[in-house]
C-alpha cells in the first residue's frame, strides 16, 4: 500500500513437465487491477496438469488481495484433484495461508434466517402484533401494582427524578405545544368559517373551535406531540439503560426498575399532559380567535360569549380525561419498549419507532373508544 | 509495505502532550514505533494511556506535540491529508465497537467498499479471508449481536485489517476474555504481523499478553505524568532498576 502507482500486476504460466509453474509479476495489491487467469488455472484438468506451484520471483508487492487469489485457485484445485505446492510462496503468504485454514475454533450454525418469504412475515408481523397488545396490557397491570406500592408507601421511588422528569415533559414542551395548538385552531377556524359563512353564520365559529379544542383536538395533538417527543425519549433513555446492562444492574441491586425508572415518568406524564391540554385549550382557541377577530371581523367580546356558551366544565373535563389516558399510553410504550430493547445501537433504534407508533396506534384508539363511551353516556 | 527497511520508524511521536481542557494527562512523550514491531503503550488503569491512543489515531488533537507517520505530520496535515492517513491504519476498539446494523462480512467490507474500487464480489471475498485469519469462517452473515463478546473483538480485528494497514493499534485487546481466548489472541496477532508485516501498537495491561508479544513498550505512570521506562518488557522486568518499572511489571512484588 505504500506505492503510490503500483507496476501492473502480471499473470503468466509455464509449463515444467507435467506441471504448471504459476509466475505472477508485478504489484498483486487492493489498488491493482488483477489480470484474468488463463483457462488453465479457471478450470484445472487432473488429465493434463498434475500439479501447480508458483514463482513468485517477479512479484514485487502483495497484500490481502493476492492471498485471496491463491486461496481461489487452491480451493479450484482442490476441487478438480490437483495438487498445488506452496513452497515457492513468499513466507508472509504462506503464513496467512495457513492462518486462514485453520479451523475455527467453533462452527458457525446458520445465522437465524435473515430472509423471509413474504407469507411467513405476514405470519409473524400479526403474530408480534397480539404479543405486542398483550405486553402492553401486562406492564401497564404491573405498573399499576408498582402504583399501589407507591401509595402505600413501600416504592423505591426518588421525588427529585419525578421532578426533573415533569419539567423535562412539561414546560419544556410548552413552545411546541402553543405552535401546534394555535396552529391547529386557524385551521379548525378557517374551514370552519369557510361553511359556516355560506349560512351567514360566522360568528359560530368560535364554537366550533372551542368545542373541538375541548373535547377532542387539544387532547389529541398533544398526545402526539409527547408520543413523539417523550415516548421516543423515553424509550430510547431506557433502550440504551438496557444495552449497557444498567437495567440488569438495578434488578441485581433489588431496585426494580418497574418502580425506579417507569413509575416517575408514568406519573409526570399522566401529570403533565392535562396540564399541558389546558394550555393547548387556550392557545387553540386564542388560534381561533385570530381567525375571528381579523379575517371574519367578530367583536372580541362577542367572540369571548360565543365561546362561553358554546363549552362548559364538563367538555373540557371531557377532554382532560383523554389527556390523562393519552399520558398513560405514551408513558408505557415508551418505557415498555425501552424495556425491551435489544442490547445494539439498531435495537435502540428499533425500539424508538416501535415506541412511537404503539403510541400514536393506540391513542387514535383511545380516543375513538372514549368518544364512544361518551356518546352512550350522554355526556 | 513489505519492501521497506526495518529500522524505519512506522511512528515518531515528539513531545506529546494530552489532555482535556486544562487538565494535562500526560506530557513530554517521545518516542518511535519500528517499522513491523509490536508496541505496547502499558501503564496502571487511569494513567491516560487511552487518552494516548486517541491522540495517536487521530481521535483527540494533542494539547502540543507532533505525531508522525513516517515523514507527515497527522495533526499539521489538512483533513483530506488526514482521511489519507487514516487509511493507513486500523483500529481494534475495546469492544469491538461493530456497527450493529451490519452484518460481519458487511462489517469488514466496509472499509473497503468506501475506500477501494474494489467489486462487492472480491470485497466479499476478502472479508471472508480476514475472518478466517481470526478464526471466524462461516460467521459471515451473523449480526455482531449473535456472536460472543469475545468473537465480537475478533471480528474488531479483522475489521481492523480490512484495508491491509501499515499500522494496526489495539485498545485492550485481550480485556474480558478468558486467558485461552487471550492466548490465541495474542497468537492470531503474532501470526498476523509475521503474515502482513505490519506494525501493531497495543494498549494493555495484560502483563502475559505484554511478556509474550511485545517488542518494545513504554510505560505510562499517572504520578508522573510521562513516560518512565523504554524498552523490550523483559528486559525492563530483569533489568530496570526503578522501583515503579519493576513493580507494575512483577504485579507488586518487587
Amino acid at each position: 500500500m505504500n506505492e503510490t502507482s503500483p507496476a501492473a500486476a502480471r499473470l503468466t504460466t509455464r509449463p515444467d513437465d507435467t506441471r504448471l509453474v504459476v509466475c505472477p509479476a508485478g504489484a498483486w495489491t487492493l489498488a491493482a487491477t488483477l489480470p484474468a487467469s488463463p483457462a488453465a488455472l479457471q478450470a484445472p484438468d487432473p488429465a493434463r496438469v498434475t500439479g501447480i506451484s508458483f514463482d513468485c520471483t517477479a512479484l514485487t508487492a502483495w497484500d490481502s488481495r493476492f492471498v485471496v487469489f491463491v486461496r481461489e485457485l487452491e480451493a479450484r484445485c482442490a476441487a478438480a484433484g490437483v495438487a498445488i505446492e506452496r513452497d515457492d510462496l513468499p513466507q508472509g503468504v504462506r503464513r496467512l495461508l495457513e492462518l486462514a485454514d485453520a479451523a475455527p475454533e467453533r462452527a458457525a450454525e446458520s445465522p437465524g434466517g435473515h430472509e423471509r418469504a413474504f407469507l411467513r412475515e405476514v405470519g409473524l408481523q400479526v403474530i408480534a402484533f397480539v404479543r405486542s397488545a398483550g405486553e402492553l396490557i401486562e406492564f401497564t397491570g404491573a405498573a399499576a401494582v408498582a402504583f399501589g406500592r407507591l401509595l402505600r408507601g413501600q416504592a423505591r421511588f426518588r421525588v427529585q427524578d419525578m421532578l426533573r422528569i415533569m419539567q423535562d415533559v412539561g414546560a419544556e414542551a410548552l413552545p411546541i405545544v402553543s405552535l401546534i395548538s394555535i396552529l391547529v385552531g386557524l385551521i379548525l377556524a378557517y374551514i370552519g368559517s369557510l361553511q359556516l359563512g355560506q349560512f351567514g353564520a360566522d360568528e359560530y365559529v368560535a364554537n366550533l373551535v372551542a368545542i373541538a379544542m375541548a373535547r377532542e383536538m387539544a387532547a389529541m395533538m398533544t398526545g402526539i406531540i409527547m408520543a413523539g417527543r417523550t415516548g421516543a425519549a423515553f424509550a430510547a433513555q431506557l433502550g440504551t439503560m438496557t444495552a449497557n446492562e444498567e437495567i440488569d444492574a438495578l434488578r441485581t441491586a433489588a431496585i426494580p426498575p418497574m418502580e425506579f425508572l417507569v413509575l416517575p415518568r408514568l406519573l409526570a406524564l399522566v401529570l403533565m399532559l392535562p396540564l399541558l391540554t389546558v394550555y393547548a385549550n387556550l392557545m387553540g382557541i386564542v388560534g381561533g380567535a385570530v381567525v375571528g377577530l381579523l379575517l371574519l371581523d367578530i367583536e372580541p367580546l362577542q367572540y369571548l360569549v360565543q365561546t362561553r356558551g358554546a363549552v362548559d366544565l364538563g367538555d373540557f373535563a371531557t377532554g382532560l380525561i383523554k389527556a390523562a389516558a393519552y399520558g398513560v399510553i405514551v408513558a408505557v410504550s415508551g418505557c415498555l419498549r425501552g424495556m425491551q430493547c435489544g442490547r445494539s445501537a439498531a435495537a435502540v433504534g428499533a425500539a424508538t419507532t416501535s415506541a412511537v407508533v404503539t403510541g400514536i396506534v393506540f391513542i387514535v384508539v383511545c380516543s375513538a373508544t372514549l368518544t364512544v363511551v361518551y356518546q352512550v353516556l350522554g355526556i | 509495505m513489505r519492501s521497506a527497511g526495518k529500522e524505519e520508524a512506522a511512528i515518531s511521536v515528539r513531545g506529546l502532550s494530552v489532555g482535556y481542557g486544562d487538565h494535562v494527562v500526560q506530557r513530554d512523550l517521545d518516542f518511535d514505533i519500528a517499522r513491523g514491531s509490536i508496541f505496547v503503550i502499558m501503564g496502571p488503569s487511569g494513567c491516560g494511556k487511552s487518552t494516548v491512543l486517541r491522540a495517536l489515531i487521530g481521535l483527540l488533537e494533542p494539547l502540543a506535540g507532533d505525531v508522525l507517520f513516517g515523514a507527515e505530520n497527522f495533526w499539521e496535515a489538512p483533513p483530506e491529508q488526514q482521511d489519507r492517513l487514516r487509511q493507513r491504519f486500523g483500529v481494534m476498539y475495546q469492544g469491538g465497537a461493530l456497527w450493529s446494523s451490519m452484518t460481519v462480512a458487511e462489517n469488514v467490507g466496509l472499509p473497503l467498499s468506501e475506500h477501494t474500487t474494489l467489486d462487492a464480489a472480491t470485497i466479499r471475498r476478502l472479508a471472508e479471508l480476514k475472518l478466517a485469519l481470526v478464526g471466524l469462517k462461516g460467521f459471515e452473515d451473523f449480526y455482531p449481536a449473535e456472536i460472543s463478546g469475545g468473537m465480537n473483538k475478533r471480528v474488531g480485528v479483522a475489521r481492523a485489517l480490512a484495508l491491509d494497514p501499515a499500522v494496526v493499534f489495539f485498545d485492550e485487546p485481550s480485556a474480558g476474555l478468558d486467558p485461552l481466548s487471550s492466548r490465541r489472541l495474542d497468537d492470531t496477532l503474532l501470526a498476523l504481523r509475521d503474515g502482513l508485516g505490519c506494525t501493531m501498537v497495543l494498549v494493555t495491561h495484560e502483563l502475559d499478553s505484554i511478556f509474550a508479544i511485545a517488542d518494545d513498550a513504554i510505560l505510562l505512570d499517572p504520578q508522573a505524568g510521562t513516560v518512565i521506562a523504554q524498552g523490550n518488557p523483559r528486559e525492563l522486568r530483569e533489568h530496570s532498576t526503578d522501583a515503579r518499572v519493576r513493580r507494575f511489571l512483577l504485579r507488586g512484588a518487587a
